[in-house]
């Protein structure tokens, strides 16, 4: 290998009608190197990997690998070079298994058995524990993410990019994930790694490349900068912390004991005897990764699901079965995590996505008919209060940004004053400052007197605004407990990362 | 190379535009298929589109317009309620059929009361009602047994055409019809007939409410919560839940609300312009309504016009099988091109064509 960088990125532009996604952009990976992207959401990093992946072309400047001139004209391409690239959402199907998924991604399958044997060689060799027999639609997203690492790694690629990789993790697995990461770099595999966690890069990176509204806005070694200065470098003002308002929890707003509820889809999680309560002024942080029956909760609160008698309450009152409308008219409100299709209707306009939750307690329907004028003017409230960018309300929500459109979603039912507040991943895909809004929205909710349920992977989130934590796991909740008393291995042992924690180290 | 792409917004001004440019691009590829037949393609598009309207005989022809459009207009108003909530009643030309049997069953059991203030209004509801009874057959399996109500609806069709024929045949036979099957003309029975309100024009009851329908739908659609929730189910189910929509009571609604709005056509149809049950009585209305909430995109004010167009596109094709020995099939071919330049062209309202090289894989 030479001694110059393996990839060289010089004065990439790419443009989409009435957006640059990224305008002269450099930056160099050299051999061996963990490079980070920071930048915020639609700061133009997934269009710059993009790129490099061969999934899109760039409209001007040029790319060398291993000193080559380079320009992939699809992810075939990449490959057959050294690219391999595992993406945040996860392409594989829940009803094959490991090997069979793997095959599926690869250009000339080699025969099942061949296959499986090498998928247990990888998974050995790089402390990722994965049987190749089974089903995808039984692993954990961790154990997901394996696969697809697995399918990379048996390319043997030179350059490995990694699109926000740790956000479904636990933290024992996010461990497990950086041993195998640092194993790949001593054997001189370069990795361009995506992220928005600070903290993770610091410890992992040896080079950065700042983006901001698509252009290269500095270039650091994480190691030496504060987790803040790199934020503000993303960002590009100061950002403050939010203001925790401590206050003495009132009395009990939600109550759940033994709720049991099988889950409505296939693949998804049945909740098991979860039970807990949440006092008027207090946030709970209900974390877990992924698929562990979060979103059977939410629709077991929310009202979408039937619950059975004496399993929720709400004041003291058994609301098990009223549906959403009667449990919004009784103060409880909530925010599922799916953005488009179950929190917004995505060719609706954000003044009939108002509509959808906010018809009972604004008063936006007499008599049956809805009062668009005021429909309007709650949305515009929602929009103004909230600092949602988008040309007005009569826009759909998909043409809003994933954090926009969160911001809206969040917004409509906070400005609802509900009493009760069960909010589903309240920042995922939100830019550092977007989430920062959010979050401090919902400890002012709380100072005001609501009871709020915060469920979220994202543990440093819950840290930081939840009074006290528990876990979701297999449809199972732990205890809550205090956070400032947990550390975060305790945290990880509550989420159940135990499963499958056995690493293979060589 | 041409590509689509998506539009962040439906484009508004081509969700009006399309039918138009699709009706022009019917027109071309229609007089080429006419020019193709040998027939003179401007005269063959004139007769269809032009006479039936301005022509020398437009006076016969224009009452016919509104005879074919009232039905048409009425079912597909209906029936575009429970497609926007993704609720697919195909068999609306079933409860057409009830509806006619039970209205005239009313109508013929009373005979030969004279009492039309009493007589008139039975016949209505009874016939709505048939028509809301006989969807509500698809609806309830739905709801309980979770059967497929595009099947069970279409399926129905056939068991009403039976129906009609053992009526027709037997319980409603005309005592005074010598044998003959077929019922009583409704239309010699004053206090049930549904004649003409205005000499000539075509103007009956049924298009009397079919106006009545599209302004109900057009209000129920924009400004009612039931339309909203209907919208909202149609786009995004899991959306509608969430907002509290009972999936249940939207299929029983909808479908409700299309057969008793197809079950009028029917009854509306045997006591007007057919005057009677026989063997023959359905003529397809209720599939074609289908292809009329289609081409009005589903909107109430689309579906009136698209009824119009319809309405004349048949008669006209009439006229042109009458005048021109066009063959039936190059009219059935026509109407087909209609359909298709729609739906085709519908994809502008979503994407935007863009010509030159692709830049996502």
């Amino acid at each position: 290998m030479s001694a110059g960088p393996l990839l060289e990125v010089s004065g990439l532009r790419k443009t989409y009608p009435g957006v640059v996604a990224n305008d002269d952009v450099s930056f160099s990976v050299g051999p061996g190197e963990v490079h980070a992207l920071l930048g915020e959401n639609g700061a133009g990093k997934s269009t710059l990997v993009k790129m490099v992946y061969g999934l899109v072309r760039p409209d001007e400047g040029r790319m060398t690998f291993a000193g080559q001139p380079y320009a992939p004209s699809s992810p075939h391409e990449a490959r057959s070079t050294g690219v391999a690239m595992v993406f945040q959402h996860f392409s594989l199907f829940e009803a094959l298994d490991v090997a069979e998924n793997v095959a599926l991604g690869m250009e000339t399958p080699p025969p099942m058995r061949t296959l499986a044997a090498s998928i247990r060689e990888v998974s050995e060799t790089y402390g990722l524990p994965l049987d190749p027999s089974r089903l995808v639609g039984d692993l954990s997203a961790g154990e997901r993410q394996r696969v697809e690492i697995i399918r990379c790694l048996l390319q043997d690629p030179k350059l490995l990019i990694m699109d926000e990789p740790t956000s479904v993790l636990t933290p024992q697995e996010v461990g497990i994930l950086f041993d195998t990461l640092r194993k790949l770099q001593s054997e001189g595999t370069s990795i361009l790694y995506i992220s928005h966690k600070l903290e993770e890069i610091r410890s992992l990176c040896q080079g950065a490349t700042v983006l901001r509204l698509g252009r290269v806005v500095g270039s650091c070694d994480p190691r030496e900068k504060s987790a803040r200065e790199l934020a503000e470098l993303m960002v590009g003002t100061e950002l403050t912390a939010p203001a925790v308002r401590a206050g003495a929890p009132g009395p009990v707003a939600l109550k759940v004991d033994k709720l049991s509820v099988a889950s409505p889809s296939e693949f998804g999680t049945a909740l098991r005897e979860v039970s807990f309560e949440v006092r008027e002024g207090e946030i709970l942080g209900i974390g877990g990764v992924a698929g562990n029956g979060q979103d059977e909760l939410l629709g077991a609160l929310s009202g979408e699901i039937g619950t059975a008698p004496g399993a929720v309450a709400l004041k003291g009152r058994d609301i098990g079965a009223l549906g959403p409308n009667a449990r919004r008219r009784l103060g409880l409100l909530a925010a599922p995590e799916e953005r488009l299709g179950h929190a917004a209707a995505p060719d609706m306009s954000l003044v009939e996505n108002g509509v959808l939750s906010a018809w009972v307690r604004k008063d936006l329907v007499s008599r049956g008919f809805v009062d668009w004028k005021r429909a309007r003017r709650y949305a515009e409230e929602v929009i103004a209060a909230f600092d949602v960018r988008t040309p007005g309300p009569d826009n759909a929500a998909r043409s809003l940004s994933g954090g926009n459109l969160q911001k809206f979603v969040v917004g409509r039912e906070i400005l609802q004053k509900p009493e009760v507040l069960v909010i589903n991943q309240p920042t995922w895909g939100v830019d550092a400052s977007a989430a920062a809004a959010i979050r401090q929205a919902l400890l002012d909710l709380a100072g005001e007197g609501a009871a709020v349920v915060v469920i979220s992977q994202d543990l440093d989130e819950l840290m930081e605004i939840a009074g006290r934590f528990a876990a979701l796991n297999e449809g199972r909740l732990s205890a809550a407990r205090l956070t400032e008393a947990l550390t975060m291995e305790e945290i990880g042992l509550m989420m159940g990362g135990a499963h499958g924690m056995e690493v293979a180290h060589v | 190379m041409i590509r689509l792409e998506k539009r962040p917004t439906p484009s508004r001004v081509w969700a009006w535009a399309t039918p138009v440019v699709a009706v022009l691009a019917t027109m071309v590829a229609g007089g080429i298929m006419f020019a193709a037949l040998g027939k003179n393609p401007v005269e063959a598009i004139r007769t269809i589109f032009w006479d039936p309207i301005l022509g020398e005989y437009a006076f016969y022809y224009r009452g016919q317009l509104l005879v074919k459009a009232g039905p048409l207009i009425l079912i597909a108003v209906g029936l575009s309620l429970g497609f926007r909530a993704g609720i697919w009643n195909i068999g609306a030309e079933g409860q057409y059929i009830i509806g006619a049997i039970c209205g005239a069953a009313v109508g013929l059991a009373l005979y030969p009361l004279e009492a039309r203030w009493l007589v008139f209004p039975l016949m209505i509801a009874a016939g709505a009602l048939g028509g809301l009874l006989w969807a509500m057959i698809p609806g309830v399996l739905k709801t309980r047994f979770n059967t497929n109500e595009i099947l069970v609806s279409l399926l129905l069709v056939y068991v009403a055409e039976q129906i009609l024929a053992w009526m027709a045949l037997g319980p409603l036979r005309n005592p005074d019809g010598s044998g003959f099957p077929g019922s009583r003309n409704l239309r010699q029975y004053e206090a049930a007939a549904n004649n003409e309100l205005i000499a000539g024009s075509g103007m009956h009851w049924g298009v009397v409410a079919a106006l009545i329908a599209v302004i109900f739908a057009y209000i129920l659609l924009s400004r009612h919560l039931m339309g909203f929730h209907i919208r909202l189910a149609g786009q995004s189910p899991r959306a509608a839940r969430f907002a509290g929509v009972n999936p249940e009571r939207l299929i029983l609604f909808c479908l409700g609300i299309s057969g008793a709005l197809a079950g009028l056509a029917g009854l509306f149809e045997v006591a007007g312009p057919a005057g009677q049950i026989s063997i023959d009585f359905n003529t397809g209305y209720g599939f074609t309504a289908i292809i009329v909430a289609f081409l009005g995109r589903l909107h109430p004010i689309g579906i009136l016009l698209a009824g119009l167009l319809m309405a004349l596109t048949y008669i006209g094709g009439e006229a042109a099988q009458a005048t021109m020995g066009l063959p039936a099939a190059a009219i059935q071919a026509f109407q087909g091109m209609l359909l298709f330049f729609l739906l085709g062209f519908d994809v502008l309202t979503s994407f935007r064509v863009r010509l030159g090289r692709e830049a996502h894989a």
